[in-house]
């Protein structure tokens, strides 16, 4: 009934589509169109002034006026270029996305039975209890519980009835109980996967909270720009030294912070980008930054924290008999056991491959009856199985309970029926998950394992593993308990998830990471699906969240940091002339005031092209301490900000001082 | 003794005093606003007014009083000097013209105290008593109540109610400013500052004009008003007479900023955060001192337009403060000073008025560019942006962003026309930059509701008077109604937990941060008009 994801051909290499200048220029130029420009405010200012300035420099032509057109016209492309080659590295995914996709399928009223894709408006379906609505529309007949939270989040059900304000059902969303009849109201297209392909190539892509935040921020700026320079028309009047539009526009352009707003929504979608090229799929960029803001992160232990499987970790003889002749024994009665913990056996016991005469061997399968499996090789008959058996000595049955009572699973060796000692079996946790662990602690993150184990082993497991908390014999609910309790408290949790009663918590969690093998459920509650289904995808997500943000944070301060040699270079340019005094402010040399002003303007538009490939990768991220990482970026984009204008202008002006009409 | 010893030797001083009264005072007046008891006197204005103290208001209940109380208080002022010439103590001085009593009793009320008049040929006593004294408490109450419902923004946690306006209005002026300007007057009389009911005393045949002056003197400082009862302002003997009156008065304009900073950590629970911004106050102030006393000390003709009684060092320390906070007393013609020294008292005022800032209008701008500067931080370390446990997100950046850009709004048009308006050549002292300057600083004056005149520039015709008053108007109320608009929607959040991965606001990293944010918003805004006038003159 309902989509089924399947990993995008595409999307499962793991290097970026190489970003393609040239291809994305025909779209770049497309984008010059004033309804797109409005989408942010700052680059609507650039385009306005290049429209001015292009009037200026018609009706009054001279290589600086033109120039200048020139130059101003490319800050506004170079935008539009960033944001095309950004969304160009999507398209590709969306295409593999869109050939996957198979669509809910829709039972008309009068029994005729449709693809989703291709319902009308006002056509009626019929969808009973456990059914995907195919799309959105109002009920006309019946009453029913619909289980909305793949779209609002909202775990609770809702009514849905004819007439009245409750007959809104949306497409996706699960009848829960009884049945209901549906007038279409929208036209197809705005499935699940439809949405996921509008949101990996950018199309229909919303201002996320942040950047919305953030733009009003830029726009702010923005007026304050407007004004100062405004205003410096009249203060220019009155010291005898009038500016024309030309020169005021080129200041306006350098002073408003350009180079975060043409490369603001290419910093979001290339975030979107990034969790793609790792197999993930979000529902939302919110999600994305959601991420980044995660204060507890809920994992499942087995299969995240631990293999899951039960590993051999230690070989205990038993009586008379040697450590090796236990190891040898362990090895020779493993040899054809395919099991991962049979596996895990060879692997402590060191070589896996048999040998000539180990292959002559006759290898004796376990079965439910005898409970154990082995070799006879020669006279040698060696088996290993549960301990209940075997025939065990005390010494042995008290190695056998004390290795039960740690949480691990013995297995006894005997040859010929006599028992040499026991392999230990216990849930081993990946390497490197301290690390980890220790990593998110850095970054403020509290981990919390979930796990149906009891108390004694989790706890042993947990502090094993290093995390901060633990919740044994966790049922459902109890996950839920714990999320709605974290919240409660201000914290936002993430947590990943696969089973149809994980799905309440996935919705409930404020990212939910839902695995590609889990049910419908669970993938329509979260707001992520992981194509990999690899839990620890997850730290990877938080970190591709908090990047995005520093990405945006970076830019921003970069932008606004780059003014201050932009005073120096256009200032004296434009008032040297009243004031000569002011030329001490050259201190750049630059040579005449128009190549100063023109070199500003030059910097202000590369600069852009400059950052492109940063705004696309991200700017790099190591977990450690909010104050050394705020030090650490402010000394980058902030001091850099400050210093690399004077040098580009600096080199920019060597280079068109030697324009004629210009030097 | 040098004068520069002597000098720091007086800073030492005041510095020292401010040390001394901080916890007691900050401490004081946190408990002030969270007490829940009333004073006998508090209660018998509740029962006149009509005012129920338990009820607590919603942000834009709590702006509507504070919108409704100013505006009565305009038309009352504009009444009163409008029908002067019936009142008594008048001295035969008339009915105040239209234009300049508009623009007094916005002056007044907006706490910018900004005159366009000569207050001894100009104004009665009873004005001056019943109408510009009670608006020297009032609006200084007023601010510190916005601040108090900004700060409980940051300390509630899931409400809409902010406080109640009219106990806020009335705790501050009764059980705050009352005392204090009372023990100040005293003070104040002690060191020789006049208080008399005559118009004038007659010396050698010459009528010099008197007023009760230590009374006006104290709230004219302690309310961080500035606006004088003699045109001279604390530059004549009467209000001012001698250095330690002088040191007296700044410590006056001080002293309440810079306590706040205490009550703000008080109330959030935490002293650093209060630190913190006296930290970042101090560090302004401080350097912005250095800069104007080695500019004056440097200068072409250092005593020009300077007491002989302060000196150099008194000066600078006065005319720092007055434009740091947002008093606009003047001691010294800051017409006089030299291009840096000017520019500096200039952008003191530029820097919007926070180093410390007026009473409570100090803290809540701090607080503002403390949400700006952290949402860029928060940013920069990977978290949707906070400060003091709430999210700085559309809404509160959105009223952080309006409450900055009303101040250079108003002053960037109000001085641009300004400029070009012919009439204006007519009106100043000085051509050239220097013109400039002075069309600036008046401008930055009004819009920052400081109130120090450069002078050296006639605002007394009607463009003036109008453009001046609506600049003080809205530089007061725009960012009043913003601030309250976003302590209305972080009240309405839930707080958010501290761990380890939130970034610090209390140590030198965030003071660093916050700053660079006064500092570079200011020049960054600023630079191009300052390049023509005071930039200009001082690389001369």
């Amino acid at each position: 009934m309902t989509t089924t994801l399947q990993k995008p051909a595409v999307a499962q290499e793991k290097t970026p589509a190489k970003p393609s200048i040239a291809a994305a220029i025909p779209e770049a130029l497309r984008k010059l169109h004033p309804r797109h420009q409005l989408r942010s405010p700052v680059m609507f200012v650039v385009w306005v002034g290049s429209l001015l300035v292009t009037v200026f420099a018609a009706t009054d032509p001279s290589v600086f006026t033109v120039a200048v057109a020139l130059w101003l016209w490319f800050t506004v492309l170079f935008a539009n270029l960033a944001e095309a080659v950004a969304e160009g590295r999507g398209k590709a995914q969306a295409d593999s996305l869109r050939r996957t996709k198979k669509d809910a399928v829709a039972r008309m009223l009068n029994g005729d039975v449709v693809a989703g894709t291709e319902l009308k408006i006002g056509d009626l379906v019929v969808v009973e209890a456990g059914e995907v609505i195919p799309g959105d529309g109002d009920v006309v007949e019946g009453i029913a519980t619909v289980d909305e939270s793949a779209i609002t989040g909202e775990s609770a059900p809702v009514i849905r009835e004819s007439g009245g304000d409750r007959c809104a059902v949306t497409g996706g969303t699960t009848v829960l109980s009884d049945r209901i009849v549906v007038r279409i109201t929208t036209k197809p297209g705005e499935s699940f996967v439809d949405r996921m392909i509008a949101l990996v190539e950018g199309a229909e892509r919303q201002k996320t909270p942040n950047e919305i935040a953030l733009t009003i921020l830029l726009s702010t700026l923005t007026i304050i720009f407007v004004l100062a320079v405004v205003a410096l028309q009249p203060f220019a009047i009155y010291s005898g030294g009038e500016q024309s539009v030309v020169v005021l526009t080129a200041l306006l352009v350098c002073l408003i912070p350009t180079t975060i707003g043409a490369l603001l929504s290419a910093i979001g979608i290339a975030g979107m980008d990034r969790l793609v090229q790792r197999n993930v799929l979000a529902t939302s960029g919110k999600a994305v930054e959601a991420a980044g803001d995660i204060d507890t992160l809920l994992l499942d232990k087995t299969g995240t924290i631990t293999w899951g499987n039960r590993r051999a970790t230690e070989f205990i003889p038993v009586g008379p008999t040697s450590q090796e002749t236990l190891v040898a024994a362990a090895r020779l009665a493993s040899l054809a056991d395919d099991t991962p913990e049979g596996r895990s056996i060879l692997e402590l016991a060191g070589g896996r491959s048999a040998s000539e005469h180990e292959k002559t061997g006759e290898f004796v399968p376990f079965t439910a009856q005898t409970r154990m499996s082995g070799i006879d090789l020669g006279d040698r008959s060696i088996r290993k199985g549960a301990a209940s058996a075997f025939e065990l000595t005390d010494t042995a049955r008290e190695i056998v309970d004390e290795i039960s009572g740690q949480g691990g699973t013995p297995l006894v060796v005997a040859e010929n029926g006599r028992v040499l000692g026991v392999i230990k079996l216990s849930d081993v946790v990946k390497p490197g998950m301290k690390e980890r662990f220790a990593e998110l602690r850095a970054m403020g993150i509290r981990t919390v394992m979930v796990t149906g184990d009891n108390p004694l082993t989790a706890k042993a497991i947990a502090s094993e593993a290093g995390v901060d908390d633990f919740l044994a014999e966790a049922k459902p609910e109890d996950k839920m308990a714990l999320i709605r309790k974290e919240q409660e408290g201000g914290r936002l949790v993430a947590m990943t998830g696969d089973g149809t009663n994980d799905a309440p918590a996935l919705a409930q969690a404020d990212v939910g990471v839902a695995m590609n093998t889990g049910t419908s459920a669970a993938k329509e509650a979260g707001n992520m699906v992981d194509l990999d289904s690899d839990p620890t995808k997850l730290i990877e997500i938080v970190e591709i969240g908090k990047q995005l943000l520093i990405t945006r944070g970076a830019l921003t301060t970069f932008s606004v940091a780059n003014d201050l040699a932009k005073y120096f270079a256009i200032l004296p340019a434009m008032f040297a002339a009243i004031y000569p005094a002011l030329d001490k402010l050259n201190i750049m040399h630059l040579a005449t005031p128009q190549s100063a002003i023109l070199s500003a303007v030059i910097f202000n538009a590369l600069i852009i092209v400059a950052l492109i490939p940063l705004a696309l990768k991200g700017v790099r991220y190591r977990p450690s301490s909010a104050s050394a990482l705020l030090r650490r970026n402010l000394l980058i984009y902030g001091l850099g900000g400050i210093v690399t204008p004077f040098a580009g202008i600096w080199l920019i002006d060597l280079l068109v001082r030697l324009i004629p009409g210009i030097g | 003794m040098s004068p520069l010893v002597a000098g720091l030797v007086q800073v030492g001083i005041l510095v020292a005093a401010l040390a001394v009264v901080y916890r007691p005072l900050g401490d004081y007046m946190a408990r002030v606003f969270t007490t829940k008891g009333h004073l006998k006197a508090e209660k018998a204005i509740y029962r006149f007014a009509r005012i129920d103290p338990r009820a607590e208001q919603k942000w834009s209940t709590y702006a509507y009083g504070v919108l409704g109380f100013s505006f009565v208080g305009i038309v009352f002022l504009y009444v009163i000097q409008r029908v002067q010439s019936v009142l008594p103590f008048n001295f035969d001085r008339g009915n105040v013209p239209e234009g300049m009593s508009f623009n007094t009793a916005i002056s007044f009320v907006t706490n910018t105290n900004w005159q366009s008049y000569v207050p001894e040929a100009v104004m009665g006593h009873t004005v001056q008593m019943i109408g510009l004294t009670v608006q020297n408490f009032v609006s200084a109450a007023v601010g510190l109540a916005v601040a108090i419902a900004l700060v409980r923004g940051f300390v509630r946690s899931q409400t809409d109610r902010l406080g109640n306006f009219w106990v806020d209005l009335v705790r501050g002026a009764i059980r705050i400013l009352l005392p204090l300007a009372f023990i100040a007057a005293i003070v104040l009389i002690i060191t020789g500052v006049t208080m008399s009911l005559k118009s004038g005393v007659d010396v050698d045949g010459q009528t010099i004009a008197n007023a009760p002056v230590a009374g006006q003197e104290a709230i004219k400082e302690l309310g961080t008003n500035g606006g004088g009862v003699l045109n001279a302002n604390s530059a004549h003997p009467f209000e001012n007479p001698n250095e330690w009156s002088n040191l007296i008065e700044i410590f006056l304009l001080l002293v309440i900023p810079v306590a706040l900073t205490r009550t703000f950590g008080q109330l959030v629970g935490n002293k650093k955060q209060g630190y913190v911004l006296l930290g970042v106050m101090g560090v302004i102030w401080s350097a912005m001192l250095t800069v104007i006393w080695v500019a004056e000390a440097n200068g072409l003709r250092p005593l020009e337009g300077k007491e002989l009684r302060f000196g150099i060092s008194g000066s600078a320390l006065f005319a720092n403060s007055t434009t740091g906070t947002s008093t606009g007393a003047i001691n010294s013609l800051h017409d006089s000073f030299t291009g840096l020294g000017g520019g500096g008292t200039l952008l003191n005022m530029l820097f919007g008025e926070m180093t410390p800032g007026g009473v409570g209008t100090g803290l809540y701008s701090v607080l503002v560019m403390a949400i700006i500067a952290m949402f860029l931080a928060g940013l920069m370390v990977g978290r949707t942006p906070e400060y003091l446990g709430k999210k700085l997100g559309r809404k509160e950046v959105t009223a952080a962003a309006v409450s900055i850009l009303a101040m250079p709004t108003v002053l960037l048009i109000g001085a641009g026309i300004a400029a070009i308006l012919p009439s204006t050549q007519g009106a100043l002292n000085n051509p050239g930059e220097h013109g400039l300057s002075e069309i600036l600083y008046a401008y930055a004056s009004a819009s920052n509701n400081n109130g120090s005149a450069f002078a050296g520039i006639t605002v007394t015709n009607d463009w003036f008077q109008s453009s001046l008053g609506l600049c003080m108007l809205f530089g007061r109320f725009i960012p009043i109604i913003a601030v309250l608009a976003l302590a209305g929607s972080l009240a309405a959040q839930k707080k958010v937990p501290v761990t380890a991965g939130t970034l610090p606001t209390t140590g030198p990293l965030f003071a660093t941060l916050l700053t660079g944010s006064i500092v570079l918003v200011a020049a960054l805004t600023f630079v191009p008009a300052l390049a023509l006038g005071p930039i200009a003159e001082a690389l001369l």
